[in-house]
């Protein structure tokens, strides 16, 4: 399961990540392996995506957030 | 002004840490440039409380000490380089404690670095607020640093910091936070030797960055990648590690000393406000709503100081017209100088009205949340969410529709708008295309409702928009990113905006503006005004020779002469030289040499094509009276008895003005902002061209 394939109010945990360059930035905003996500709210036109990670919100596109495998 | 101790700023983007800036430095502050980079460097002076004075520099905001961005990488540089001018004696860190896990990244990264800290713990208030209790005690022990609990936004907790500020070590007292070493033994320990650093951290930060970084001398960074491929060192990897490790020593950290109630009620406020704000229909209703308000804004507001700014110098130069010996020297002062700083200051209102709006968005967090909004249309076109506000900004005028795309993160993004933004009909357009309009289209009604002359003229403006996004489209392909394209962006939880700090935004984008591309305006006015108001040999002489004869004192009346001397002159000056030099080349476009004296003199600012319409054609009139133009130029004929201005030339000279970068200030502005001048070079050449290939396309359509 990939986080982009959440819905809104869905969550999962982070398991690992597909694309190594991608995940050092996810890191560092706070999509650790353990984590938990939930989706907050999907863009208008369906793309990009909010989510509730480490106790703020973080928004990211699709394709970004098809790098993120959750457990 | 010296200052015994140098002081930085460093925390994560919407931590307030500008806000703590303007709190230290008051308006002490000045704003400069980071060489090579578009972030401006901020920097002021605060007095402690032992009498010593501290220069502080806020630094920019990053989420890491790995940059993501050339802005980003400035704190690196400022914070390693022992060379740097800027090297702070301590580091001061701002952390959101409402947000502190993500937040203490950055503080155990440049903790590492082993320089003097202490933390200022801000939004306090915000934190109890959300549920979260931080025992500041047990924090400032296992981190080994001072931490001052603040409001900035309150003004809470800053004497304590300033005091704290003077009370600082002069040597690092910090924890460690991870074993740094074991992250690359061999490789830190060969280049702590070799390049001789001291610290371990600084070590592996260079064996990351060493590519970017300017003060390492090639040699030196030659061998770091020498020495990296000795030990099969793989940078991507090594950051993985380290920023998982970093958040292992964080989870502790906050476990002992942080408890969170799980009853957020700030979160939920803002997310109601989200639920509308980015709601699928009244998000965007909204949001179209704020942009049209701005718009008309810049529009409505600007125009009484604008006229009032105009007003004063009309008057400064006709007194100093009457005090001043008349001579050349005068004439270059008051009518070549003043003019062009008039020039440059008629922009202040638009630009502290523009900034004082986007000033209030980002505040308020609504900015990104237009971004994220906006991002799949813009990102199409090759452009950002947030190119939308330069782009409906540039209906207004360019100048401080450019000056915004600095809130635009991503460099390629921000180029393209930049691009783009001067295509888009700006209000000095809006005389041009009135009086051709009314010159060649007939003022009547089709479908009962629309006045074709207005339909017209709105199909100019939507055309601007479609030819700038298209424009933008072909440029996402012939432009290389310097970084990858990230949108992974924080959504800052909504806030009132601070009207202090929209003042102090509005007061120094105005005085950068001016200081900082002033300068240029006002030299290219003085080279056009020089090009129209001289010319070549003893031509000028002979003019006023011709008029004095009894033929022209005697019939015309004084108004008449004098704009006949003007008319003559102007054909006969360096600029109607040059017109009539052009004009085999833009013959072509159906344009004949007086047009070409109108195209040069217009190039300062694309309104003055009226007024010098006016003196060509000897009759009274500027961008606000233009009646008698209009009459003189629909009677206008050629050498061989046909009309000038037929529909194809018209049309012709519309797509011209549509397209051509007929605007120094906007050019300026744009050298400001990219800190080279390929840029405006090549977006004078690109408008041009396209300019000459659609103006010639037209008027051989329509001929």
């Amino acid at each position: 399961m990939r986080l982009s394939q959440l819905e809104v109010g869905e969550t999962g945990i982070v398991k690992e990540f597909t694309d190594l360059e991608m995940s050092v930035k996810l890191m560092e905003m706070g999509c650790l392996p353990g984590e938990q996500i939930t989706v907050s709210r999907i863009a208008p036109l369906g793309d990009p995506i909010a989510i509730h990670v480490s106790g703020y919100q973080l928004s990211l596109r699709r394709k970004e957030a098809s790098t993120i495998i959750l457990q | 002004m010296d200052a015994d101790l140098k002081v930085a700023l460093v925390g994560n983007p919407n931590t307030g840490k500008s806000t703590l800036f303007n709190v230290l430095t008051g308006l002490n502050q000045k704003i400069g440039n980071f060489p090579g980079v578009t972030v401006d460097k901020k920097t002021g002076f605060c007095d402690l409380p032992d009498g010593r004075r501290a220069e502080i520099i806020d630094l920019p905001g990053t989420y890491s000490l790995y940059p993501k961005s050339r802005d980003e990488s400035i704190v690196f540089s400022v914070l390693a380089d022992k060379a740097n001018p800027l090297r702070p004696n301590l580091v001061v860190i701002i952390l959101d404690a409402s947000n502190l896990k993500r937040n203490l990244l950055l503080y155990t990264q440049v903790a590492d670095l082993k320089l003097p800290v202490i933390v200022a713990l801000n939004m306090m208030d915000l934190a109890k607020k959300s549920g979260i209790t931080i025992d500041v005690n047990a924090f400032a022990q296992k981190l080994g640093v001072p931490v001052v609990p603040i409001s900035a936004r309150k003004i809470e907790g800053i004497d304590q910091l300033k005091k704290a500020i003077s009370y600082a070590n002069k040597v690092a007292l910090q924890e460690d936070t991870i074993d740094v070493e074991s992250l690359a033994p061999q490789l830190i320990a060969q280049i702590s030797k070799e390049i001789e650093v001291e610290n371990p951290y600084y070590a592996l930060q260079l064996a990351h960055q060493h590519e970017t970084l300017k003060f390492l001398s090639p040699t030196q960074s030659d061998r770091i990648e020498e020495l990296e491929l000795e030990f099969s060192f793989h940078s991507q990897k090594a950051q993985a590690t380290e920023t998982i490790a970093r958040y292992n020593f964080i989870n502790d950290l906050l476990y002992d000393t942080v408890k969170k109630n799980e009853t957020a009620q700030e979160e939920n406020i803002s997310n109601k406000i989200d639920k509308i704000l980015t709601h699928r229909v009244f998000g965007f209703v909204i949001f179209f709503a704020i942009l049209l308000f701005i718009f008309q804004s810049i529009f409505a507001w600007s125009a009484y100081p604008m006229e009032l700014i105009g007003d004063f110098f009309v008057w400064t130069r006709s007194s100093l017209h009457h005090v001043l010996p008349a001579g050349p020297l005068t004439s270059l002062v008051v009518d070549g100088v003043m003019g062009g700083l008039s020039g440059v200051m008629v922009f202040i209102p638009q630009i502290a009205i523009l900034f004082g709006f986007i000033s209030i968005l980002e505040d308020t967090g609504y900015m990104s949340r237009v971004t994220f909004m906006m991002d799949r249309l813009m990102r199409k076109v090759g452009l950002n969410g947030k190119s939308v506000v330069p782009l409906i900004g540039g209906f207004a005028c360019a100048v401080p529709s450019i000056m915004s795309t600095r809130t635009i993160e991503n460099w390629k993004d921000r180029m393209i708008t930049i691009m783009v933004t001067p295509l888009v009909t700006c209000s000095a357009r809006l005389p041009i295309y009135t009086l051709l309009i009314a010159l060649v289209v007939p003022n009547r009604n089709v479908w009962w409702i629309f006045n074709l002359q207005g339909l017209v003229l709105t199909c100019m403006y939507l055309f601007s928009l479609v030819s700038a996004i298209t424009v933008a489209f072909v440029m996402k392909f012939l432009l290389k990113a310097r970084e990858r394209g990230y949108f992974i962006m924080e959504l800052p939880v909504y806030r009132m905006p601070r009207w202090k700090n929209v003042g102090q935004d509005m007061y120094n984008r105005a005085k950068a503006f001016v200081f900082q591309a002033g300068k240029v305006i006002v030299a290219i006015s003085v080279i056009l005004w020089v090009l129209a108001s001289y010319g070549p040999g003893d031509r000028f002489k002979q003019i006023e020779q011709k008029y004095k004869q009894p033929q022209y004192t005697k019939q015309l009346n004084p108004d008449d002469l004098h704009r006949a001397i003007a008319s003559e002159k102007l054909e006969n000056s360096y600029a109607g030289v040059l017109g009539h030099v052009i004009e085999p080349v833009i013959k072509p476009l159906g344009f004949d040499w007086k047009i070409g004296i109108a195209l040069i003199t217009s190039f300062a600012a694309r309104e003055v094509f009226v007024g010098t319409m006016a003196t060509i054609y000897s009759v009274e009139g500027d961008a606000e009276k233009m009646e008698s133009v209009q009459q003189k130029m629909k009677t206008a004929k050629d050498p061989d008895g046909q009309p000038v201005f037929t529909v194809a030339v018209a049309f012709s000279l519309m797509m011209f003005y549509a397209f051509a970068m007929q605007c120094a200030s906007t050019m300026a502005v744009v050298y400001r902002e990219t800190k080279n001048w390929r840029w405006p070079a090549s977006q004078f050449i690109y408008m041009t061209g396209l300019a000459y290939i659609i103006s010639f396309i037209t008027y051989h359509l329509l001929r």
